[in-house]
């Protein structure tokens, strides 16, 4: 384990904590665009180039942007008078950390079987490219069909509606 | 402590903090936050298992994150329309207020 990585990880989780605990929702939306870089280099530091810049054009140049979006459009960087925890918060906050320790146990207690590969995979842009038009060529075409669903589902949804159609 | 455990655990954190924001959030909109992060906790751990794991160039947990990733998207862009409708029929994004389905 490098410090390296340790650093990230500190980034990344930092970045999160931040996006799921800070009051204002603008903040919470730029810890969230943190994250996100912190994942890309994590995804840099497992050799997964394509993954990690993909990474960073969906999710900083997208997702966060789409969000701060939202955020303006739905005016809801104004903090509400009755605080912003639901109110059954310590019931979610319950879940979480039980998921989180039995995840945790999990992987501490697999640790012995999980594989250990230490050879740096040699997998460069182009075979990913012949990989995608080959042996993933189906599932390729579902996710173009589904992103133009969405595409074309989420501006009819958003679509104004017309005067006096109420 | 493999390096593969310490991915993991951090991909274990990162899903519980997304978790925890998703469940005790009242914005709509940081829950939706919740859920993408506990997506991207789900694309390190493939992205983890492909590089530690045997055959990296059969390129299976590296497809798996990249279309994991493009539906994300596709999620986020339907989920953050539907909020706006719903701030513009409702007047409030506070989930706790949310609770009729009637218009």
């Amino acid at each position: 384990m490098s410090p390296v990585f340790y650093l990230i990880s500190a980034m990344t989780v930092a970045g999160g904590l931040a996006a799921v605990l800070l009051k204002n929702t603008v903040h919470c939306a730029l810890a969230l665009t943190v994250a996100f870089a912190g994942l890309a280099l994590l995804f840099l530091q497992l050799d997964a180039q394509f993954a990690g810049f993909a990474q960073i054009l969906v999710y900083i140049g997208a997702v966060a942007i789409l969000v701060v979006f939202a955020i303006l459009l739905t005016r809801g960087s104004e903090t509400p008078k009755d605080g912003v925890y639901s109110r059954n918060w310590p019931i979610g906050l319950v879940i979480a950390a039980a998921v989180f320790s039995v995840l945790g146990w999990a992987v501490l207690q697999s640790a012995r079987v999980l594989p250990n590969e230490t050879a740096v995979p040699k997998v460069t842009v182009l075979d990913i490219g012949n990989a995608l038009v080959g042996r993933y060529v189906l599932p390729l075409e579902i996710v173009a069909l589904l992103l133009t669903a969405a595409t074309i589902g989420a501006v009819i949804v958003a679509l104004h509606e017309k005067e006096g159609a109420k | 402590m493999t390096p593969l455990t310490g991915y993991l655990l951090v991909a274990a954190l990162l899903f519980a903090i997304g978790l925890a924001g998703a469940l005790t959030r009242r914005n709509a909109i940081l829950v939706l936050i919740g859920i993408e992060l506990m997506l991207n906790a789900a694309n390190l751990n493939l992205i983890a298992f492909w590089r530690y794991g045997p055959h990296p160039e059969a390129l299976t947990g590296m497809m798996f994150a990249i279309f994991s990733i493009a539906v994300a998207a596709a999620e986020a862009a339907v989920g953050l329309g539907l909020v706006i409708s719903i701030h513009r029929h409702a007047h409030t994004t506070d989930l706790d207020n949310m609770n009729r389905m009637k218009g």
